[in-house]
């Protein structure tokens, strides 16, 4: 199983980077997310005449660089689905061999969160240097950045596994599936802006996701108090919103496995798994 | 087939050898040919899109979700209203954008990777004919996305207009299309020479023109320089000019005037295409020297 992993993240890695050279690719993979968190920065900027101080700022500059890993590793192991039957056309291969195709799906994901990794410590440093975000390194809690980064991770992966699981049936748009799901996600998580934004009929959508909880803890973990500012999450102490998250986790993760062997029975007795539909 | 009988071929029934009736087919060539590939090729973007109506969900709804978001992180920074109506105008034209992009720039590399360029390359007609036919049919597709994004925006976040002149808008918008779709039609004859790799360069700018066009904010709030270089993508002028026309504080925050705005799109426009038919012909005939028009690098 270990092997398997191993194996689909190096292939993850080498179909994700193998195109260009290494400088090229590391161009392609920070300019993205740094553009966009360019956007929200002009934004902000162009509204409260640059006063990047504001608790505000840190609070939408840090939740829109962590979402980075939600599209990232989602699409990373749902997009192999795609990748392998329609492009390579090699996923009925991958079911010949003796490997559990779920893990391998998983290990696609890895090179997902290699690049995210690198574009969110790129865009927090550029926050740090040029505007004012306010991170001390020696105030940071690094104990709970890293056990909340990999229960994030974790549970991010096993959304991308769901996202596999239906991309195994769906046709023509499977593609769109991790963009529109982390898409309408980034709307309800409270990344860039406070719940308290949203109607209040659609904020228990909010409260339901584990992304929020995630974001809130990774912010916290960095600067502490300026996230606690903001009264949304504020009366749950970090212990609550771990034991949240990981509760939460644990029933999308319960969930991804049950809906991918449901999905992997019908594609195989549909004949689905070396499909190509030419999107 | 009667109701174009100058474009569309021509179907005659004469009596063969045997004097049985058999349809045939009178072949165009020169104009007659240029257009009809053209509607040929824009056919299927127009048809496909109504015959499979779930691209709409997607096309309208995902930069639907980029609108709402920008808009609400507007309200939490409390931004005047005409922010809000920025933001809607920009979601709709980033519908084309993402059009030229993924559905004009690319396309020619997607064609050689299911093995049409080359039939595109074989048959009698100009390449020109087909990349006009991807865009012209692109952009009546995407109108159509527009409008429902602008529309639903509109009624979702109480956006209202002020179109002091309509026909200067309307001017200012054919002339943005016009420039945008020859830009996307100049992308397209440079991706021939692109393999696995056009997928990410257009993934990689993607969000870099976001930035700089001001799609979600004014232009002018960049640097001058940034906005000035930025100028040559023809979105970042059209949407300048069209948020001066439709919106009565829209002036304030416009980069230049319209008059100037019309003016460089009109050169926009001409550069674009006369740049389009040039490259296009230069990269075909390097791609078929290099022996790239039918290699699939996976």
């Amino acid at each position: 199983m270990w092997r398997s992993f191993k194996v689909a993240a190096w292939l993850g890695w080498q179909i994700t980077s193998n195109w260009t050279d290494p400088l090229m690719f590391a161009i392609y993979s920070i300019i993205r997310p740094i553009s966009h968190a360019a956007i929200l920065v002009v934004m902000y900027g162009v509204i409260t005449g640059g006063n990047f101080s504001n608790p505000l700022f840190a609070y939408i500059y840090l939740g829109n660089a962590f979402y980075t890993y939600v599209f990232t590793v989602m699409n990373g192991v749902s997009w192999a689905v795609i990748d392998d039957r329609e492009h390579y056309r090699t996923l009925k291969y991958m079911y010949v061999a003796p490997i559990r195709i779920p893990v391998y799906l998983l290990g696609r994901g890895v090179a997902g969160f290699l690049t995210a990794s690198l574009s969110v410590l790129i865009t927090i440093v550029a926050g740090v240097l040029f505007l004012h975000v306010s991170f001390d390194p020696l105030q940071a809690n690094w104990p709970l950045f890293f056990l909340s980064l990999f229960i994030g991770v974790v549970m991010l992966a096993l959304m991308g596994l769901l996202l596999a699981a239906v991309s195994l049936l769906v046709v023509r748009h499977s593609g769109f599936l991790a963009e529109g799901v982390s898409g309408v996600l980034f709307l309800f998580s409270g990344a860039i802006y406070p719940l308290e934004v949203l109607p209040k009929w659609l904020q228990p959508v909010g409260f339901a996701i584990p992304i929020t909880y995630w974001l809130e803890l990774m912010r916290r973990s960095l600067v502490g108090n300026v996230a606690q500012a903001f009264p949304t999450l504020a009366h749950f102490g970090n212990l609550q919103l771990l034991g949240i998250l990981v509760g939460l986790t644990i029933v999308f993760g319960v969930v991804s496995v049950y809906v991918f062997r449901l999905c992997d029975k019908r594609a195989r007795e549909g004949g689905l798994i070396d499909r190509t539909t030419n999107y | 087939m009667s109701e174009h009988p100058g474009i569309l071929p021509r179907e005659v029934s004469p009596k063969g050898d045997e004097g049985e009736s058999r349809p045939k087919m009178v072949k165009n060539t020169g104009w007659r040919l240029f257009w009809q590939s053209v509607l040929a090729r824009s056919y299927p973007r127009i048809i496909g899109q109504q015959r499979d109506i779930s691209w709409m969900f997607f096309e309208v709804i995902m930069p639907m979700g980029a609108v709402i978001g920008y808009v609400l992180v507007y309200k939490a920074l409390q931004a005047p209203q005409e922010y809000i109506g920025f933001v809607v105008i920009g979601g709709a034209m980033t519908a084309f954008w993402m059009n030229v992009l993924w559905s004009m720039s690319t396309q020619l590399y997607w064609e050689k990777e299911q093995g049409n360029l080359s039939l595109y390359i074989i048959a009698p007609n100009s390449m020109t004919s087909i990349l006009l036919g991807m865009a012209l049919g692109g952009m009546v597709a995407t109108i159509l996305r527009a409008a429902v994004i602008i529309l639903l925006g509109s009624w979702m976040f109480g956006v209202q207009y002020v179109v002091v002149s309509p026909f200067e808008l309307f001017a200012v918008f054919c002339l943005s299309m016009v420039a945008l779709y020859g830009m996307g039609m100049m992308f397209a004859s440079a991706f021939l020479l692109f393999g696995r790799e056009a997928w990410a360069l257009s993934d990689m700018v993607q969000e870099p023109v976001n930035l700089v066009t001001g799609f979600y904010f004014p232009v002018k709030s960049l640097p001058f320089w940034v906005a000035a270089i930025a100028s040559a993508i023809p979105l970042t002028l059209g949407l300048d000019a069209m948020r001066q026309l439709a919106f009565p504080s829209g002036f304030k925050m416009g980069f230049l005037s319209t008059k100037v705005e019309i003016l460089i799109l009109v050169g926009l426009s001409v550069f674009f295409l006369v740049g389009a038919k040039w490259l296009l012909g230069y990269t075909e005939k390097l791609a078929i020297r290099e022996g790239r028009l039918t290699e699939a690098r996976r």
